[in-house]
């Protein structure tokens, strides 16, 4: 199992926001998670990273058999996890390039490999960068900054590539996009996915799953699953909408 | 017992004036500022230019004063502290003084490079010399001034005749040697249509306490462009004192960029001053201090003419229990209708002991202008440092990337690259050490 996480509550400045929630995830699988607005499915992308802020007061979450509570967000990262921000945020003055660079070997120096000096990690760039169809001039340009929101989407996904992740969470990398940015990020991350690493898909729309085929869907509803099953559900879920699953929660 | 170190200073003055052939106007110069300095001293905290830089330590301190010319040091020590594009332009201070020979000024053909004392033999730029020195940093500005005027021996004096374009950066190289006190003196005039860069830079060669005490005249005439780089990285166990003015003309341009790295107690006084309509001026700085060191910075943009424009970026970053000034203050005088000017001020504080003040001041006498200013004082952000985290980072990498992000805005500005890597480089090196 790559990622077990057992009765999981947590929540932010003593406000409980999940509440007992279940989930696991095997390499290979794409996990969906879909929710209304405010359910809590930023909370538990930003739990499974690590953000300082989210308070975990009861349950556990197993990654790779290790105790994911007790590693720093930096040392979650650097050990395979990754996860794309709902809002990016911007770091004005380190160049795209530069942080990816660094990044990059960062995570190498800890498997022991052998880390890229910039001309070598610039060709390794320029080769990832034309998979979410990001130009030149945006590895140029500072992280994110004054980037368009599908410009940022996609450099999330370009950092994905860079260190390929073994559990990538994507928090509503859909969101705000066009028709065609959303093809060119589904296609980025389908070329990425592969039986060794999973990902966990965080949507509000349906629209995602067209692109990206998930083996699983789950329904998040007040910090925890109320339902989960297979992409038929989503559709089903399109269909009747979110009110649909919280008058037949009570049976679930 | 409070000993009263500024008759020590009376002593040198004595046995520096009896060994000198100056000309008569520039003894009679020097006698005025010592007699000046005897008067007032040291600035004291309740100067009010002084209020948050306390200089009892410069003032408790004896140093060595080089009456005579015969430091030495080697090629390959200077070469050090030598860019790569400023190998045949470059001119070295010892002790402050002008050494030419240690210099390189091959690529310098078209400038006038004079010691003052060769200026003294040359009767046009005599009389340019006698014309300017000391007209733009009047003596009486404070004790320093007043001491590095007292002092002016070996002085450089640069002249950028009309219309030339220098392409060259000249680099102004100053090297004290420990326990010794320094006061370089140069004078830059550029004469109409002619372009420059200069870049001055202290440089740190020996680890102990001494004090550097310069300044800097520059005078940029009709149409005339200078590309002015300051970069002060001496010693953490020395004090350092500069004064710089600049006057511009018609037309002309002073972009001026700060770099304060060193120094446990340094001040920096800069003045850019409009003397004609239509000149532009950029002065901007960038301060990293840490551990103990305290930085202090006060510029002064005169818009005493119309339609000028003048920007102002500075940026500091204070760590340990290091203290930074910036007081910034722009005079748009009752005749300057049409100025345009800006000031920021950004401080990033990293830690809880570190501490700025800052205190940008507009004092606007005409109405027909369009001036803005603003300060800043924070810390780096929580989400930043776990969006880096997130990605891999250590703590401390990502909050030394955010750092060096907060200051590439300047370092970004210069357009010398040796000098541009080298400041990367000073950032990133923090980077490292910290990892
Ligand atoms: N930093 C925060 N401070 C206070 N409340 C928060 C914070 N983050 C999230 N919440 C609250 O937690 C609930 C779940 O938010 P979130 O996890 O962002 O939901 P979703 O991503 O499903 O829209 C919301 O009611 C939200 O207001
Ligand atoms: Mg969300």
């Amino acid at each position: 199992m790559l990622l077990e996480i057992r009765n999981l509550h947590a929540g932010i400045d003593g406000r409980e926001i999940i509440k007992g929630l279940n989930l696991s995830v095997e390499k290979g699988q794409i996990h969906a998670i879909m929710g209304p607005n405010g359910s809590g499915k930023s909370t538990l992308a930003k739990v499974l990273a690590g953000h300082p802020n989210y308070e975990v007061t009861e349950g556990e979450i197993l990654y790779e058999g290790k105790n994911l509570l007790e590693m720093e967000p930096d040392e979650r990262a650097r050990e395979g996890i990754f996860m794309a921000f709902q809002y990016p945020v911007e770091i004005p003055g380190v160049s795209n390039s530069q942080f990816l660079r660094l990044a990059y070997n960062e995570k190498m120096k800890h498997l022991g490999r052998e880390e890229l000096d910039p001309i070598e990690f610039n060709e390794l760039l320029k080769e990832k960068a034309k998979l979410v169809q990001m130009t030149s001039d945006f590895l140029k340009r500072s992280v994110n900054e004054g980037f368009s929101g599908g410009e940022k989407k996609r450099n999330e996904i370009l950092q994905m590539a860079i260190l390929e992740p073994k559990l990538a969470i994507l928090d509503e990398t859909d969101s705000g996009l066009d028709i065609d940015a959303l093809r060119i990020v589904a296609e980025g991350v389908n070329k990425l996915r592969n039986s060794e690493n999973a990902i966990i898909l965080i949507t509000h729309y349906q629209r995602l799953l067209n692109y990206i085929q998930p083996d699983f869907v789950h329904i998040l509803a007040d910090g925890k699953i109320i339902k989960s099953g297979t992409k038929e559900l989503a559709i089903e879920l399109e269909e009747k909408g979110y009110d649909w699953i919280k008058a037949n929660s009570a049976h679930c | 017992m409070q000993v009263k170190r500024e008759t020590v200073y009376n002593e040198i003055f004595r046995i520096s004036a009896s060994q000198t052939n100056q000309p008569e106007w520039l003894k009679e110069l020097r006698t005025e500022a010592l007699s000046f300095f005897s008067e007032v001293g040291f600035p004291s905290v309740e100067d009010e230019e002084w209020k948050y830089t306390n200089v009892a330590p410069i003032a408790r301190e004896t140093f060595q004063y080089d009456f005579k010319v015969e430091s030495k040091i080697s090629e390959e020590t200077i070469s050090k502290f030598v860019l790569e594009e400023a190998k045949k332009s470059f001119l070295v201070f010892l002790n402050g003084r002008f050494r030419p020979e240690f210099s390189n000024a091959q690529s310098l053909a078209d400038v006038k490079i004079a010691s003052f004392t060769q200026a003294f033999n040359d009767p046009d730029l005599q009389k340019t010399l006698q014309q300017k020195l000391g007209s733009l940093v009047d003596y009486r500005k404070n004790g320093f001034t007043a001491l590095n005027t007292a002092f002016i021996e070996e002085g450089l004096f640069l002249f950028i005749p009309r219309d030339k374009i220098i392409e060259s950066p000249i680099q102004l190289v100053f090297l004290t040697e420990n326990e010794k006190i320094a006061f370089p003196r140069c004078l830059i005039v550029m004469e109409e249509g002619s372009e420059a860069t200069l870049i001055e830079s202290y440089n740190r060669n020996q680890e102990g306490k001494y004090f550097t005490n310069a300044v800097i005249e520059i005078s940029i005439a009709n149409e005339a462009k200078l590309k002015h780089y300051r970069v002060q990285r001496e010693s953490h166990n020395s004090f350092h004192v500069t004064t710089t003015c600049a006057e511009v003309q018609c037309g002309s341009v002073y972009d001026s960029t700060n770099i304060t790295l060193g120094a446990k107690l340094s001040r920096h006084d800069v003045i850019a001053i409009f003397k004609a309509e239509g000149g532009q001026a950029f002065v901007d700085g960038l301060y990293l201090v840490s551990g103990e060191q305290h930085s202090d910075t006060h510029s002064v943009i005169d818009h005493v003419f119309p339609n000028c424009l003048s920007r102002q970026n500075y940026k500091g970053i204070v760590d340990g229990k290091a203290r930074a000034v910036f007081n910034g203050k722009i005079f748009v005088r009752e005749n300057a209708h049409g100025t345009d000017a800006q000031q920021s001020n950004k401080n990033l504080l990293l830690s809880n002991e570190a501490r700025v003040d800052t205190k940008p001041q507009l004092e606007i006498f005409n109405d027909d202008v369009r001036c803005s200013h603003g300060a800043t004082v924070g810390q780096l952000e929580e989400e930043e440092i776990f969006y880096l985290m997130s990605r891999g980072l250590h703590h401390s990498l990502a909050e030394n990337l955010l750092t060096y992000g907060f200051a590439e805005e300047i370092v970004n500005k210069i357009e010398v690259d040796s000098l541009k890597s080298q400041l990367d480089e000073a950032l990133l090196n923090r980077l490292k050490a910290k990892l």
